[in-house]
């Protein structure tokens, strides 16, 4: 591939950088990109920090993340003799928020929220919650400044942009028309009838009549107790943003070669582009080559056809002295496997340079396939290394 | 169709769940493809707004409206049945449901209109996983005239959220009860329970052969009986792309610990007229050797997903990529193992 090939271990050597987001569609491994990322950078001297959302098993346990604490605490077994160092922490997205909620409302309007049943529902839900928490959780640590190095990575969201687009999301709710409507009766008491126009009160009846009306008030209560908090979450929110803008992060797209992944790598670029967020590279991750690339799949193919054609045409090939005989049919196996996966490979490539072409400014680094999953910390080691040494 | 039955007979709404990159949306297209023999119309639903559906079949997006985009997969080279197919957003489904049970589409329309739908489903998700899985749950009730008529769908297959998610949004009735204990949306939610916890509907997980999404499958299993205490059922696990061996087991672990000798290789290699010139065949061996690895990973998974004692399908990677020819042949394979 001929674009431009990224230079990892000039970010994470910038003093500059820092915080590395490390996104991209579910399942194309980001945790373990982050993961490798965070461990390079402390055995290069920095002090990393890395959150993640949703680690394998495995591999958290590897990095001594058995609870979900919400803390970062430190990992062993990383190589400080550079000066760095390393924690880890699990995001717990339900505990985030109620810290904020503790952290901007007085102790009875907090205690109010947390029983509330829309606050319950809305704060142990998968959906947008996580993403906001992600990044609040960012915000923060960043905040405590205790780390120069903050990677993250994002939740595993089925879209690469929900992150993004989270905050903003329950930010333009706490902000909309709607929930000035619905907070008007518990604003001005009785006197709200007067607010009443024919739209309001048609969404009002049709409301109860769908919810009833116990769950229409428990909304408007939720969303008042709310609305004394928005402040808070909307500046917090903002900040967060305007960390994501600065030059001291830089984001990462990670992606593996197939379709849907590209597709969502090629969006998120785009989007990254649009809000000026600072994009530093692909990473194309789970890439198959093949140790013997000058060994064509055709001709590969074509040599295992040889050797069947030479065993049916010679079925005591195998009765040699000692009862084994030459081994074609190993060779023929094995070749069938090289030409698949160089087919396997020539189809990634393809789909990389779809991706390339159209962003042929964005820096490219490649990670080759493992036989095995990653789950300890030598299995990052080896991942970091690949990301940083991507030969042009 | 032959007279033996299917794993699933009298099951009527197939959930279809994994994790994230496991194939989920393909392994449901291919799975309705196979229930839908001769005769049969079945309905694949979409309920994430990813256009999956569409984007497989190769046709213009889906709108809210069931459509028909597939002939099933026949029997003997004959023509198979229908397959429709259906995008659900939580909008519409309101709209949908005001306008069922109300009558009142066109108060539906306003609260749209005002965010409403989007509002409540942002700060109440179990509200909009309530809509979308009534849609399903109501097609799969369908009935072609009267109460006494056959189904007009003989199976709907749901492509769903993912592991992670999918216990709460399937617990439609004690999520929804957390909100509101009576009132027409708890009635709501307790018919649309009745259906999914009934022996009409199980949840099929998707899965890969590797680590994460192995885990989560069975967690996801663990945690859908936990929840919901056995009364929501599991179906079948479907292992999707995987691939196959190519040499027998000891060959492999002998590849794997590299005691396989070379020097067989380039015996063979010469036959077939590839001459071993700067340790080729040592490459060659190199690969074979990441293939064993590969497959031994690929066992271990195996075994470990089947300890969960369902019955278990087993989907090859289609190496070209998916197309409408591949999801027949996934569709084969489903069948030919008695998934459909």
């Amino acid at each position: 591939m001929s674009a431009v090939k990224l230079d990892m271990d000039r970010i994470i050597d910038d003093r500059r950088t820092r915080i590395i987001v490390c996104c991209g569609s579910g399942g194309v491994g980001k945790t373990t990109a982050a993961a490798a990322i965070g461990l390079r950078a402390a055995e290069r001297g920095r002090q990393a920090c890395v959150l993640t959302v949703d680690p394998a098993r495995r591999l958290a346990q590897s990095m001594g993340l058995t609870s979900l604490d919400n803390t970062p605490r430190p990992v062993d077994g990383v190589d400080i003799s550079g000066g760095g160092s390393l924690h880890a922490m699990m995001l717990d997205m339900k505990r985030t928020f109620d810290e904020i909620v503790e952290a901007h409302a007085d102790p009875d309007r907090a205690a109010q929220i947390l029983a509330n049943p829309f606050y319950q529902s809305l704060s142990s839900s998968f959906a947008g919650t996580q993403e906001y928490m992600a990044m609040e959780k960012l915000g923060q640590l960043r905040h405590a400044d205790e780390w120069d190095l903050i990677v993250v990575d994002t939740p595993p969201s089925r879209s690469a942009l929900d992150f993004l687009d989270a905050p903003e999301r329950l930010g333009r709710f706490l902000d909309g028309r709607l929930i000035r409507l619905l907070t008007v009766p518990a604003r001005a008491g009785m006197s709200y009838m007067k607010v009443l126009n024919a739209g309001f009160s048609m969404m009002t009846s049709a409301l109860t009549k769908i919810l009833g009306a116990q769950v229409l008030k428990d909304a408007q209560t939720f969303v008042s107790a709310f609305d004394t908090m928005f402040g808070g979450f909307r500046e917090r929110a903002e900040w967060t943003y305007r960390l994501l803008q600065a030059p001291g992060t830089a984001f990462l797209v990670v992606a593996a070669p197939e379709p849907d992944a590209l597709r969502e790598a090629s969006y998120f670029v785009e989007r990254l582009d649009a809000e000026r967020m600072p994009l530093a590279g692909l990473i194309l991750n789970r890439v198959h080559v093949s140790p013997a690339a000058r060994l064509s799949a055709a001709r590969s193919l074509a040599a295992a056809e040889t050797l069947d054609m030479a065993a049916a045409e010679t079925p005591d090939l195998r009765d040699g002295p000692d009862g084994s005989g030459p081994r074609y049919d190993l060779a023929a196996a094995v070749l069938r496997m090289h030409a698949e996966r160089m087919n396997l490979g020539k189809r990634e490539r393809r789909l990389a340079e779809h991706f390339t072409s159209a962003h042929p400014a964005i820096p490219v680094a490649e990670v080759v396939a493992q036989p095995e999953d990653v789950h300890d910390l030598d299995g990052l080691r080896v991942i970091g290394t690949i990301l940083s040494q991507q030969s042009p | 169709m032959t007279t033996r039955d299917t794993d699933w007979d009298g099951v009527r709404l197939h959930v279809v769940t994994g994790k994230g990159g496991t194939g989920k949306t393909t392994v449901s297209a291919a799975l309705a493809l196979a229930l839908a023999r001769a005769g049969r119309r079945v309905l694949l639903i979409e309920v994430e707004g990813r256009q999956g559906i569409a984007r497989l079949f190769d046709c213009p997006p889906l709108p809210y409206e069931e459509r028909k985009v597939a002939l099933g997969l026949g029997a003997h080279g004959g023509e198979g049945g229908d397959v429709y197919a259906l995008a659900v957003d939580p909008e519409g489904a309101l709209l949908d449901y005001m306008e069922m049970f109300y009558n009142m589409r066109r108060a539906g329309r306003t609260l749209s209109r005002l965010g409403v739908v989007d509002f409540a489903t942002t700060i109440a998700p179990g509200l909009a996983d309530v809509l979308v899985t009534g849609k399903a749950t109501e097609a799969t009730r369908r009935r072609v005239g009267g109460r006494t008529s056959g189904h007009l769908y003989h199976a709907v297959v749901m492509d769903a959220p993912p592991t992670g998610r999918i216990s709460r949004f399937l617990d439609v009735s004690t999520e929804i009860s957390g909100l509101a204990k009576v009132g027409p949306v708890k009635t709501h939610a307790d018919t649309v329970a009745k259906v999914i916890r009934s022996p009409q509907t199980v949840v099929h997980f998707v899965t890969t052969l590797e680590e994460m999404p192995v885990q989560e499958t069975l967690d996801g299993i663990a945690e859908l009986h936990e929840l919901t205490q056995g009364a929501i059922r599991p179906g079948g696990i479907i292992i999707n792309m995987a691939r196959p061996a190519v040499l027998d087991a000891a060959d492999l672990a002998a590849a794997a610990s590299g005691t396989l000798d070379v020097a067989e290789l380039v015996v063979g290699l010469k036959a077939a007229g590839i001459s071993d010139n700067h340790g080729l065949a040592a490459e060659l061996m190199t690969e074979l050797r990441e293939h064993a690895l590969q497959v031994a990973q690929q066992n271990r998974e195996r075994d470990e997903v089947l300890t969960a004692g369902l019955p278990h399908y087993e989907l090859p990677m289609i190496p070209d990529g998916i197309d409408l020819a591949g999801l027949y042949q996934l569709a084969a394979k489903l069948r030919e193992q008695g998934a459909a």
